[in-house]
């Protein structure tokens, strides 16, 4: 019985011990100990029934979507675009018109900047992040404004790493075209109270595109709650696979934007005078897609809601609040990043002893973590800091594995402190 | 493969203690590396008497394998020619890259104790980054004539 059947009818805590046997990877040595992977918000694992529907579409089903008129096509397709309505569903989309297949949230956010920005925007107009942002909720709007002039600006944080709302709210202003901000901050754990920014910006008409790639996975989003304009998020955060990712946009702003690559699926009829250009979703998914990715991350959210998002956040919660217990006993150990508000990611230095290190003693032990900038540079200047040393637990993982975090510290530090 | 085998005790100890860690304003020569994966920024200094290193240091921040790697190289290096310093350079890079046959491990003195990050490959650019840094340095003539 998998942990989803168990789940079934049980209102109560998640049964790790089911869950973890729904995922083959954490039953695998790595130098001769059990796995501890403690690295979920660089990709997270997937469990037997992603892995299974993929190979299963693979071995019975697969072929080109939107095209045949035989038996396999049209499976393909329905498989498909059953997936987009699993997304559609999994994040209260109004329709599966506002749901893009990307490659992950990196393009999704490409995709905004070059088809809503790069036509509208012009010298004078001003894009509006923070400082924790993730690189591929930077350096895309970087290039939209070297391409169009516009600027960028960067709202501040605070030491505890949480995005200055009054610094945030100052710095909108009628030359402001667009918000981007990340729900989640993938190199401290920060949830940003994203209503009280989007109101802000909605007060002002100012669009808001969410980078939700460390969001989704670990809470429930609602698209329409949030009354973002973008929402973009990756497969393989949210146990999913690599190489899918969803751009949810509001049908009003994607019916007016330009396609973003033209090619095959993209079209209704194309002739050297003219082409005319497919509707939504279809207008931005140029190319054959990633269909076993979709109908993996299909899989993967049929996977997240048996188990239950709430019931997901709870079990994430509790095994924060005891990683920080623990490690807060670690001699040397300095927490980056202290919201009050945080997902279940813990970054930390310890004096005397480089990050760099820490991975590779860690890794000596069976116990994965990121240590590095986490594709978020600014924040690393922020703090001063060349790196950090990051934990970001998933459902699946257990407190013995975060006592065996612990104890590896102490290793580390006893080698090199 | 053991951590102490690249954790050894002479690695610790320049890391605990890194020798020549110091700036030199009256460098001759001097360059700077950067490792983005995992950060490690290095300067290197170089007093040249001649063709000779007369005197050599560094200074920033790395990790463990970075500043002992750094460490050994100001004292692996100082008082030889730009030609020996180089040669060094070549068999560090065939230690640190390669299965060490042909070369003499121990002719390498305390610079030996790096063999043992070729087993780990994440870590290889950690210990070459302070040498490149000091081949760039040696190389830039334009800085000579800036002096």
């Amino acid at each position: 019985m998998s942990a989803v059947q168990a789940a079934a009818g049980d209102a109560g805590a998640l049964d790790v011990v089911a869950i973890r046997r729904d995922f083959p990877v954490l039953a695998r040595t790595v130098r001769g100990v059990p796995l501890a992977y403690l690295d979920n918000a660089a990709s997270s694992q997937r469990p037997r029934a992603v892995i299974d529907a993929m190979s299963h579409y693979y071995e019975t089903s697969h072929a080109n979507v939107h095209r045949g008129v035989h038996t396999l096509s049209q499976e393909a397709t329905d498989l498909f675009e059953g997936a987009r309505e699993k997304v559609r569903h999994f994040i209260n989309a109004r329709s599966t018109k506002e749901v893009i297949f990307v490659r992950g949230t990196t393009e999704a956010i490409n995709l905004v900047a070059q088809s809503y920005g790069r036509p509208a925007f012009s010298p004078g107009d001003e894009i509006l992040i923070s400082w924790l942002e993730h690189h591929a909720n930077i350096v895309p709007w970087q290039m939209l404004c070297q391409q169009t002039g516009a600027t960028l600006r960067v709202a501040p944080i605070t030491r505890s790493g949480e995005v200055d709302f009054d610094a945030f709210a100052a710095l909108l202003s009628p030359r402001t075209k667009l918000v981007a901000l990340a729900h989640v901050s993938n190199a401290l754990g920060t949830v940003i109270p994203v209503h009280r920014f989007i109101t802000a910006a909605k007060a002002r008409g100012v669009p808001v595109l969410l980078d939700g790639a460390q969001a989704v996975p670990h809470m429930k989003v609602d698209v329409q709650a949030l009354d973002c304009d973008f929402y973009a998020f990756s497969g393989h955060k949210m146990c999913g696979p690599t190489g899918i990712g969803v751009l949810y946009g509001r049908e009003s702003l994607l019916n007016a934007m330009p396609p973003w690559q033209g090619g095959g699926d993209m079209i209704l009829a194309v002739s050297f005078d003219k082409t005319v250009y497919n509707g939504l979703p279809y207008k931005f998914e140029a190319g054959t897609p990633d269909i076993a990715g979709a109908i993996g991350l299909g899989a993967a959210i049929d996977y997240l809601e048996a188990l239950g998002m709430e019931r997901i956040a709870a079990a994430e919660h509790a095994l924060l609040e005891y990683a920080n217990e623990k490690l807060a006993n670690v001699p040397g150990l300095r927490f980056v990043g202290t919201a009050p508000e945080k997902a279940a990611v813990v970054s930390f230095t310890i004096d005397k002893v480089h990050p760099h290190d820490l991975g590779t003693i860690l890794d000596h032990e069976g116990v994965a973590i990121r240590t590095g900038h986490h594709c978020a540079m600014p924040v690393m200047e922020f703090y001063g800091l060349p790196a950090t040393a990051r934990a970001s637990f998933a459902f699946y993982n257990t407190r013995a594995e975060i006592d065996r975090l612990v104890e590896a510290l102490h290793t580390a530090r006893e080698m090199l402190g | 493969m053991d951590l102490k085998d690249l954790y050894r005790d002479i690695i610790v100890d320049h890391n605990r203690h890194p020798r020549n860690f110091r700036e030199m304003p009256d460098a001759d020569r001097r360059a700077d590396g950067f490792n983005p994966l995992c950060g490690d920024k290095l300067t290197v200094f170089v007093k040249l008497d001649g063709d000779r290193i007369a005197d050599v240091s560094f200074h920033g921040s790395g990790c463990a394998i970075s500043v002992a790697s750094a460490s050994l190289l100001t004292e692996s290096v100082r008082g030889k020619t730009i030609a020996e310093a180089e040669g060094l350079f070549s068999q560090m890079h065939q230690l640190l890259t390669r299965d060490d046959v042909g070369i003499d491990v121990t002719s390498l003195g305390k610079l030996g104790a790096l063999s043992g990050v070729r087993e780990f490959p994440a870590r290889v650019k950690c210990a070459s980054l302070c040498w490149h840094t000091l081949d760039a340095a040696l190389h830039q003539q334009d800085q000579v004539s800036t002096e």
